[in-house]
């Protein structure tokens, strides 16, 4: 019983369920009132925009500034498909193949601009979120800068707790696999990566490519949460926002991307009340923990049930001479 | 049997020939030293094998049993999967990532789980995963590293961070194994135990090395052969006593070092 209690799998199982529950139930005695459940859907997407991003930039080291390109196409596909088919099938389809769309052009923008180094692929991939942005912007099915709505409503909590936790455990299993390695001797030495037989490019785009596909569901996730989309809502800053997240946690920590997701989302609702104090706070706190805490919130760290269990360990053992 | 032919492997950059016309000949389980003053080309000989450099002009011939093929200008992972695997001179280990770690990426061009069982953590991922382990243990009880398994490798002494590089070297399971000075910045007894180390690497395993090597007394013992490069050229190859006595190496050496090994 012990053992079964102490496997890795059973811990995630039992967190997953309690975090659920716990929020349904929040949510169920109105604690979490509708306005703080739209707080609660922007966390989830930023969690999954960040640990996807985290995954690109973070662990494989490729330096993207194009995420909000990604979650646009998840956001158009999604938000056009469930327009048609407004049913819980046609939901899931749009999801599904918004996803798809967005890891499509992750990898067809990826194969040739991934050869690039550092400042140069940020550019490139600024670049490609732009190219997206006006495309979406000129054509007549995604009724140009007026934008769509209003788009069915399918998300709640469940949804947002399946993709959420979904991406996350998905992302967070490949790291801890020899593919996810592979991404990660690219970060810390490209040279020496391909000189122990891995091929770069490939595990770059491979990066990429699953990174485009998570932002394609958080994209989908908004549309059908918010039911509102417009070209103008995944510009540069979009991306920007998510980077900040990555840094802020710590490049190289998901559980770091997940904690900075939740602090910057409740900070941004909070300050909404100050309006032009905004973003000038935001940016002080920005500044004020990057300059005590440059490596992020958790460094490349990450938060896990066992640091609890050795500090709790600590405790007792203190307790327990005294 | 051969197992490397390297036939006017040339490599200039802008005006300098950092190595030019090189012959190298190697036979299977053969133990070579390739020696030279600063400069010399070594390392630049190195990255043209393992394709790090592609070469101005000149064809590097591989054998696997006996067949031969061409891998010049083939990306280095490619060539690493022909079963060439190298060390560095200036130590690029994965600092940040722990030893095990370091070895585990090492192995896995032969690990066979997939994509999907990678995001799944399907029953072939725990299997395969627990083997990898296995094996990295294995070869770093070899090595006596074994106990710094979870140390991360910038934390390592600089000797032990040599040993690694070999380690690293030795997980992609390679036939021909490239060392480029593991000696370096070692002391005697450290370099003594290393020189034993390698020679009996190569038995064990099966291997044929290519060893890089400023320590002459290193070179003198333990190899069958040596090629000696000045300005990027071959200026004698032959046994450790020819070399020792050749007056083109000697004049290369200011005479020096090969008289003291
Ligand atoms: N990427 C490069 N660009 C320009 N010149 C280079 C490059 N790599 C090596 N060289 C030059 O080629 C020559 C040979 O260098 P190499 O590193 O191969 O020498 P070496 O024999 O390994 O020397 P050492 O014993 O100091 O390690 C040197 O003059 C070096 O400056
Ligand atoms: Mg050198």
């Amino acid at each position: 019983m012990k053992k079964v209690l102490e496997s890795s799998v059973t811990k995630k199982i039992i967190s997953l369920s309690l975090t659920f529950v716990i929020v349904q139930i929040l949510i169920y005695v109105n604690i979490i009132n509708s306005y703080l459940q739209a707080t609660l859907a922007t966390i989830c997407i930023n969690i999954i925009l960040a640990v996807s991003l985290n995954l690109i930039t973070g662990f494989t080291g490729q330096f993207s500034l194009g995420h909000a390109g990604f979650m646009s196409i998840g956001a158009y596909v999604c938000a056009i498909i469930t327009m048609r088919m407004s049913t819980i099938q046609g939901f899931i389809l749009g999801v599904l193949l918004g996803a798809i769309a967005a890891a499509i052009v992750g990898f067809l923008v990826g194969l040739p601009t991934l050869r690039l180094q550092g400042d140069y692929l940020a550019i490139a991939t600024l670049g490609m979120s732009e190219i997206i942005r006006v495309i979406f912007l000129n054509m007549k099915i995604t009724n140009g800068a007026a934008g769509l709505s209003p788009i069915p409503q399918f998300v709640n909590w469940p949804w947002l707790f399946v993709f959420t936790a979904g991406t996350v455990l998905l992302i967070s299993n490949f790291l801890k696999s020899s593919h996810g390695r592979a991404c990660i001797s690219i970060r810390e030495d490209e040279i020496a990566a391909e000189a122990m037989g891995i091929n770069a490019t490939k595990y770059k785009v491979i990066a990429f490519t699953v990174g485009a596909f998570c932002a394609g569901i958080a994209g989908a996730v908004y549309a059908s949460y918010f039911y509102f989309i417009k070209p103008d809502l995944f510009g540069f800053l979009k991306s920007i926002d998510v980077l900040v997240i990555v840094v802020l946690g710590g490049l190289g920590s998901i559980s770091g991307s997940i904690l900075a997701a939740i602090l910057l989302s409740l900070i941004s609702t909070y300050l909404q009340s100050f309006a032009e104090l905004r973003m000038v706070l935001y940016a002080l706190i920005l500044i004020i923990i990057m300059i005590f805490r440059p490596q992020g919130l958790m460094g490349s760290k990450e938060i896990s049930l066992s640091m609890f269990n050795n500090l709790g360990n600590r405790l007792t053992f203190k307790k327990g001479r005294t | 049997m051969p197992i490397l032919s390297i036939k006017k492997l040339t490599k200039s950059f802008g005006g300098l020939m950092a190595v030019s016309n090189v012959n190298i000949e190697m036979e299977k389980g053969e133990l070579i030293g390739l020696i030279g003053p600063n400069g010399a080309g070594k390392t630049t000989v190195f990255n043209l094998l393992t394709g790090i450099y592609e070469p101005s002009s000149g064809t590097i011939t591989f054998y696997k049993d006996g067949v031969g093929k061409e891998i010049q200008g083939l990306k280095p992972h490619a060539i690493c999967k022909e079963g060439v695997a190298r060390t560095f001179q200036n130590i690029r280990l994965f600092k940040d990532l722990t030893v095990l770690d370091n070895v585990r990426i090492a192995m896995h061009k032969n690990v066979k789980y997939g994509l999907l069982s990678s995001f799944l953590h399907l029953p072939s991922y725990y299997r395969e995963e627990k083997e990898i382990v296995e094996k990295c243990i294995e070869l770093l009880k070899v090595f006596n590293l074994e106990h710094k398994k979870n140390e991360y490798a910038k934390n390592l002494p600089y000797g032990e961070q040599r040993r690694l590089e070999i380690v690293r070297a030795m997980a992609t399971d390679p036939k021909l194994l490239l060392l480029d000075e593991p000696a370096a910045g070692m002391n005697p007894a450290e370099s003594q135990k290393l020189t034993e180390l390698i020679a009996w690497l190569r038995k064990e395993f099966d291997l044929s090395i290519l060893l890089i090597e400023h320590d002459m007394s290193v070179v003198m013992k333990i190899c069958e052969r040596i090629y000696v490069l000045d300005h990027g050229m071959v200026i004698a190859n032959g046994a450790p006593e020819e070399i020792k006595s050749n007056r083109r190496v000697i004049e290369a050496y200011l005479g020096e070092d090969v008289n003291n090994a």
